[in-house]
């Protein structure tokens, strides 16, 4: 216990070698040359993760499957669903925006949703998962590419955009991409990599000598 | 400045870009691992300049096709258009949606500016050895990592209208070429900030010079 309070940190901005201290739940430590923020004490950080996560993957699938809003024309009626709209552009041959509004709005959510899961589920029981570092590159990798939130505000401008000539019609996975859009950013923020690095660590160490 | 600060690559100490254990790392060997999670490790991300430059170039040019082409045609029985980005914020404008105008104007224009412009000029700093003011600089780039990901708005908008406007003769909404030189701009954009280290910001203020 002692080696790991004492443990050397190296700022990720500019490389400065501090010794990692103890800190107040909630607060954060701060590289004291640059400003950029070293590592937090968020408590219970793989609990609360968990939640959010698991809460954010129910809603992610109703996101996916409702219509997020549909427009009425002369008795017509069309919906869309995020899929329906990726699709739909695929056959414009657009392809390429195609693949990459499935992969920022659809894929890369739902693998950083599952790669949490896979971390923290065993992790709370005790359990290391199998081939972690893996699943924590992944989820390091695919951080930036995630992006709910722009689409929730995409979302909002075509709605703007649609009732100046349509009668528009919310569905659904509108509200349902809201709360996640909320959920997700309670994760992200509640989501410690340094935490689950050292649980993993003296889990694993736990298990190679009971 | 009395003493200088202490900083990991010069004590041969190695900061993992994945799981930011510090483990010291032998100079004579070619190739070192984390002893944690077995990522390679080196002391600042190898080629960040060069590779960062070749993205930003590339992203100027697209730059200007993603501006002069159409990205979204719009036609019903009165009206037909073509807008580029700034001709679709200047429509928006006019018809009287401000709020709406701002946000697609900021983030489909200004902000691909912005990054553009930051990283030449870090670049362009951390190439010269400059030592003028780091925290700024890294400051700067912490925006331009924030900021980055919102100009994708115009992109998810396209595809929504697009996919919904599809009621025969009475109207169209179809995305442009400029679509997909936008989104190339973007994710180009995206990855050479990720590419850029910005420990290179502070080097400068070393005596020594690290690499790899
Ligand atoms: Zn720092």
């Amino acid at each position: 216990m002692t080696d790991h309070t004492r443990q050397l940190i190296a700022c990720h901005d500019c490389d400065l070698l501090q010794r990692d201290i103890q800190l107040n739940p909630g607060c954060y430590a701060s590289c004291p040359r640059c400003g950029a923020v070293l590592y937090r004490n968020a408590t219970d950080s793989v609990d609360r993760t968990l939640a959010y996560t698991l809460a954010a993957a129910m809603v992610f699938l109703g996101a996916n499957v409702f219509p997020i809003f549909s427009i009425e024309v002369q008795g017509d009626r069309s919906a869309i669903t995020l899929f329906g709209a990726v699709l739909s552009l695929w056959d414009q041959h657009m392809k390429s925006i195609s693949l990459l509004v499935f992969l920022t709005a659809m894929v890369a959510p739902a693998v950083e949703l599952i790669s949490i899961t896979y971390l923290l589920l065993p992790l709370k029981l005790g359990k290391v998962p199998p081939s972690y570092p893996l699943f924590m590159r992944v989820l390091q990798v695919l951080q930036p590419w995630g992006m709910v939130e722009v689409l929730m505000l995409g979302v909002l401008v075509s709605l703007v955009k649609l009732t100046n000539n349509f009668r528009v019609i919310p569905g659904m996975a509108l509200w349902s991409f809201a709360v996640l859009t909320l959920l997700l950013a309670a994760a992200a923020a509640s989501f410690n990599a340094r935490d689950v690095w050292a649980q993993l660590d003296a889990t694993w160490q736990g298990q190679a000598k009971p | 400045m009395t003493a200088p600060a202490p900083i990991a690559a010069s004590r041969g100490l190695c900061s993992c870009h994945v799981c930011q254990l510090v483990s010291r790392r032998d100079q004579r060997a070619q190739v070192a691992h984390c002893p944690r999670c077995g990522a390679r490790l080196h002391f600042r991300r190898p080629g960040s300049v060069q590779r960062c430059w070749a993205l930003i170039i590339a992203s100027y040019i697209l730059y200007i096709p993603a501006n002069a082409l159409v990205m979204m045609e719009t036609g019903s029985l009165i009206s037909y258009r073509k807008d580029t980005i700034v001709s679709g914020v200047v429509h928006l404008w006019r018809t009287g949606s401000w709020m709406i105008a701002v946000i697609v104007f900021v983030a489909s224009v200004a902000i691909p500016l912005l990054k553009l412009f930051s990283l030449t000029l870090l670049l362009i700093s951390v190439q010269r050895r400059s030592t003028w003011s780091p925290r700024q600089r890294t400051r700067l780039y912490r925006l331009v990592e924030a900021v980055g990901r919102w100009s994708m708005l115009d992109i998810y908008v396209v595809t929504l209208l697009a996919a919904l406007v599809q009621l025969g003769s009475m109207a169209t909404v179809k995305a442009g070429p400029a679509a997909v030189a936008f989104g190339a701009v973007v994710v180009l954009t995206m990855f050479a900030t990720m590419e850029f280290d910005p420990r290179l910001i502070w080097d400068p203020l070393q005596k020594e010079e690290f690499h790899d």
